[in-house]
């Protein structure tokens, strides 16, 4: 089970690198996206897997009688992802405003802000 | 004892919930300037009682550590959210002249104290996961602050800072999912006492994570390029905090983790960051002499001055911490300082490349002197603050040898100089290229008032730390000795069994 997550995890990181490295802001933020997840995923697996098995108390008893599910890291994931999913939303929301404002998604061409001679 | 932790975190939030909902009267930016005057008080109260009583901490929730959320408050931690409601109190004030009504529309004033928790939770809490937590506060905090108002090359520096900070993020995060699969925990305390059992090379590999993750937000070579991109655009009051502030929580975050969790490897991971360092300086300092406006020299000086604050850390000796704490400390007030001045020049010259400005020396002399001081303490002349910061850390690096480190930083300084007097040159004492005289009396009373009165305040600070820097150094000293030998800090989270 660990193996099919390392391969999944391993191949969202290189497609993630793969599009972050292109040319171009959108394809940057659809990189950025499968990079989160991958990052989630391994919180998820660190948290070590278990086979149906959820984190539950029987009734009368303290503490699981059996091994159970690991509830922390779903609890960090899910944080993970709710706050990703808000950055996430203002990435998009300010790639659109570039793409208004400045007419071009390629960072090469957003010298703006750093433009390359200085002015005189 | 725990409202003492957790006041220094809900006061700024629930200052930015009246000031969102009041963000359409002018009542908006007083709430702002009262809420940072109740942080400063709370941190004032918090700073003593850790000067009395050492380290401070309290369970969120009363989960005991390490399952629940710690707060926890050393000597360092105390300073640095003291030193936090100084410059939230000093921008607060100036943003009553600096920001506009259609920015406060548009919840500046929430967004700013969004950012000030943020900044305050991450120096405060003691768990690792929600060290991640404040950083996504501030971050997203400073991203609206960052592009409020939409100017062209706001939205242009604005994708270049989102697009790497969300990398680091999410490399802070991978590291965290590591360390956490490797110990089982993730509270910082327990995590110093657990490191020794996991294995010493994977945890090595998660150091390097943790170091890129948090190099980015610390702006160091060769993970700063987010910085001069995106800080000369916003508002003035806006890139004065971020300059003070945002950086510092990343050294901050370093020192943390590099002192507590991550010593065991030091032979790689701290020369990794001598290394660092040495070129964050060295690059820092080159860019900012290429530089023509003010506000990028300063962006540029930014990064050159991380690289002392990582010096210190490199070395991790007690003079070198010691010394990075005070440089923290200093950096802090004299950076944000100079962005408030910059400021104040954009308003009476109209700008700030250096090219179309001048003239501030004979028509605005106050002005000149209130710059001189930061200015100066910058490049570290006696008897200002910055002296004080480089010559502990200069003897640091000789006390251990260094002497190419200590060499370079020497020279950084001297190119400071360069910089600082170039900026003093062409904005100060040539005469404006327009002929006019840049009289600070265009200003309205009001706007004179807000803008020079922080200015002044952090000035005289800068004086005090110099002229007076015995305690300081005493308390650095004392915070120093708390970093490297963390059993007070231990104890007080997980109690005394350890």
């Amino acid at each position: 089970m660990e193996f099919l997550f390392a391969i999944t995890i391993g191949v969202l990181v290189a497609s993630a690198v793969y599009l972050m490295l292109s040319n171009h802001l959108l394809r940057f933020i659809f990189g950025l996206v499968l990079i989160s997840n991958a990052a989630n995923l391994t919180i998820f697996v660190a948290g070590r897997l278990t086979d149906g098995a959820p984190p539950l108390i029987p009734e009368g008893a303290d503490a699981p009688l059996i091994d159970v599910a690991n509830a922390l890291p779903q609890a960090l994931v899910l944080t993970a992802i709710v706050i990703g999913f808000g950055l996430f939303a203002f990435a998009i929301v300010l790639v659109f405003r570039a793409w208004t404002t400045l007419n071009s998604l390629t960072p090469d061409d957003m010298r703006l802000a750093e433009p390359e001679e200085a002015p005189k | 004892m725990s409202w003492l932790l957790a006041l220094p975190i809900v006061i700024p939030f629930l200052t930015a919930v009246f000031a969102f909902l009041t963000r359409q009267s002018p009542l908006g930016r007083w709430i702002s300037v009262a809420g940072s005057s109740v942080l400063l008080i709370a941190s004032t109260v918090l700073m003593n009682t850790v000067l009395r009583e050492g380290v401070v901490a309290a369970q969120m929730g009363q989960w005991p550590a390490p399952f629940g959320i710690t707060l926890v408050a050393d000597l360092l931690s105390a300073v640095m959210v003291l030193i936090t409601a100084i410059v939230a109190v000093a921008v607060s004030i100036y943003a009553i002249a600096d920001v506009d009504e259609g920015m406060e529309l548009l919840g500046y004033h929430a967004l700013f104290n969004m950012l000030i928790a943020g900044v305050v939770g991450a120096f405060i809490t003691g768990d690792l996961f929600n060290l991640y937590v404040w950083f996504e506060v501030m971050l997203i905090a400073s991203f609206g602050l960052l592009v409020l108002g939409g100017r062209p090359e706001q939205i242009d520096g604005g994708v270049k800072y989102v697009a790497l900070n969300l990398v680091s993020t999410i490399m802070f995060l991978t590291g965290i999912g590591l360390l956490y699969g490797m110990t089982g925990t993730l509270n910082m305390a327990d995590l110093a006492s657990v490191v020794d059992g996991a294995d010493q090379r994977l945890l090595t590999i998660v150091a390097v994570l943790f170091m890129i993750a948090f190099g980015v937000k610390a702006a160091v070579f060769p993970l700063f390029f987010w910085l001069p991109a995106s800080y000369h655009t916003p508002a003035f009051s806006v890139s004065a905090v971020f300059a003070g502030l945002l950086t510092k929580v990343g050294v901050y975050a370093l020192l943390r983790m590099f002192t507590l969790v991550f010593d065991h490897d030091t032979a790689f991971t701290h020369t990794i960051l001598l290394w660092v360092a040495g070129l964050t300086m060295v690059v820092g300092v080159l860019g900012a002499a290429a530089q023509s406006d003010m506000r990028k020299i300063l962006s540029f000086h930014i990064v050159s001055q991380i690289g002392y604050m990582i010096l210190g850390l490199a070395l991790l000796t007690p003079l070198a911490i010691m010394g990075a704490v005070f440089y923290l400390v200093h950096h802090i007030v004299v950076k944000a300082n100079l962005f408030l001045i910059a400021g104040v020049a954009q308003r009476i010259a109209g700008g700030t490349e250096l090219s179309r400005i001048g003239g501030l020396y004979k028509s605005a002399p106050l002005l000149a002197v209130l710059f001189v001081v930061p200015a100066f303490s910058l490049a570290g002349f006696p008897p200002l603050s910055g002296f004080w910061a480089k010559f502990l850390l200069v003897k640091a690096a000789l006390d251990v040898q260094g002497w190419i480190i200590a060499g370079i930083a020497l020279s950084v300084g001297l190119l400071t100089i360069y910089s600082m007097t170039k900026i003093w040159a062409q904005a100060f004492w040539e005469p404006h290229p327009d002929g006019i005289d840049p009289k600070l009396s265009v200003l309205s009373d009001r706007d004179r008032a807000a803008m020079l009165i922080p200015i002044a305040g952090l000035a005289v600070l800068t004086v005090i730390i110099g002229v007076m820097p015995e305690h300081f150094v005493q308390f650095a000293k004392a915070s120093a000795a708390q970093l490297l030998d963390p059993t007070a800090y231990i104890s007080a989270v997980l109690g005394e069994q350890t």
